[in-house]
């Protein structure tokens, strides 16, 4: 079945595993209610989000992939968000599936994309008053020097928020040769514990 | 035939074996040392391992540490099992201000001693920057006899404390976080 023919407004998206469309944030809504009850696509297995990067359009792509439990087909939806960069919106589709309900939270928490009409949409990872999306492009992984979300706690203890300690990481392993093969390194290798990092954080 | 006095505080057959003579401390020492209920602060995959030590095979009521309590005013050593995000900090933190004195901290893991492996702007680097530990204990995660064996180091440390002196003074020992480059 060609879901092209039935919803025009779909696009092809390149894929390896499974059929993928790009769908106008306008017919979200409408498109995912009846891929739930008329295409057997009742299950969602995921919802989560792309950047882009700044500066691109669009730059945040929230994703859905579906599960059909009659024919064990899975589909992937991706849609990309409208609005700002600073505040990206998107319609919310947990009244059609209650289990996107945190996926959604965790997304807004992530990326900062505000699911329009959720029901409840606060963090669900960090704690409420974070003030940054830790999954944007331009969010560094070590995180930001901050006050300690409870100032009680943070006056006896004097913990602060601080940049983890990236000892020239983040270690990834390469692309190329057998998983075997690839050991994880830090992709800054100048780094040593004996002198400090040039330029950047790490023990003195 | 012996005095009345004599025979009070000389050799008695009656009492014999009854009485130790012992120092305050030491007797404190060894009833705490030997009665620790461990406050489980299972917070990631270490937590499994600790299960694995409350269990029959590793069995840690060999040493009087079984009476595990999910209650901080029923336990006195919080063992950090696992990642201490920021965001668990606070709670970690207010669930030991709520613990009984005297108390102690053990951190197991890599992630609880330093962060482990979670260079990451949600992880707090090592649990001693909200509380005072006491053990750390290496390994991710550390094998069940490795968290025995501190276990055992800690009553070791509680056996050497002075706890006459803590009890009179009204206070434990002050609380002392590391200092240095956090
Ligand atoms: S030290 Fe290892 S096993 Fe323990 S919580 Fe951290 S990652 Fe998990």
């Amino acid at each position: 079945m060609n879901l092209k023919e039935t919803f025009a407004f779909l696009e092809e998206r390149p894929a390896k595993d499974c059929p993928a469309y790009n769908c106008p944030a306008g017919h979200l809504v409408n498109l995912m209610q009846a891929l739930r009850d008329q295409h057997g696509y009742s299950m969602l297995v995921d919802m989560t989000a792309v950047d882009e990067g700044p500066g691109q359009t669009p730059r945040f792509i929230a994703v859905y992939h579906l599960f059909n439990l009659e024919s064990f087909e899975y589909l992937r939806i991706a849609s990309a968000c409208e609005g700002d960069e600073s505040a990206p919106e998107i319609p919310t589709v947990s009244h059609i599936w209650a289990g996107a309900d945190w996926h959604e939270r965790e997304c807004y928490d992530m990326f900062g994309i505000r699911f329009k009409g959720h029901p409840d949409l606060r963090r669900i990872l960090m704690w409420d008053e974070y003030p940054y999306y830790p999954l944007r492009k331009e969010f560094p992984l070590a995180g930001f020097d901050m006050d300690f979300q409870a100032a009680d706690v943070a006056e006896r203890t004097g913990v602060r928020i601080q940049p983890a300690p990236m000892a020239g990481g983040p270690f990834v392993s390469g692309d190329e040769g057998p998983m075997s093969e690839k050991e994880p390194r830090a992709k800054d290798q100048s780094w040593r514990e004996q002198h400090k990092k040039p330029g950047g954080s790490g023990p003195a | 035939m012996t005095t009345a006095t004599e025979q009070d505080v000389g050799y008695n057959s009656k009492i014999e074996g009854n009485v130790i003579f012992s120092s305050a401390d030491a007797i404190i020492n060894w009833v705490r040392s030997n009665s620790v209920w461990p406050m489980p602060m299972g917070l990631a995959c270490c937590a499994i391992e600790l299960m694995g030590v409350g269990a029959s095979k590793f069995d840690i009521a060999r040493f009087g540490m079984e009476v595990m309590r999910f209650s901080p005013r029923q336990s006195d050593c919080m063992i950090v099992a696992g990642t201490v995000t920021y965001k668990m900090a606070e709670a970690v933190r207010r669930i030991y201000d709520q613990m009984a004195e005297p108390k102690w901290v053990v951190a197991m893991g890599a992630c609880a001693s330093s962060g482990g492996m979670y260079r990451s702007y949600a992880v707090l680097q090592g649990v001693d920057r909200i509380l005072p530990v006491d053990v750390y204990i290496s390994g991710c995660p550390p094998r069940p006899e490795a968290l025995i064996d501190g276990m055992l180091r800690l009553q070791e440390k509680i056996r050497t404390e002075k706890s006459m002196w803590q009890i009179k003074a009204g206070r434990p020992n002050p609380e002392k976080l590391p200092t240095g480059p956090r």
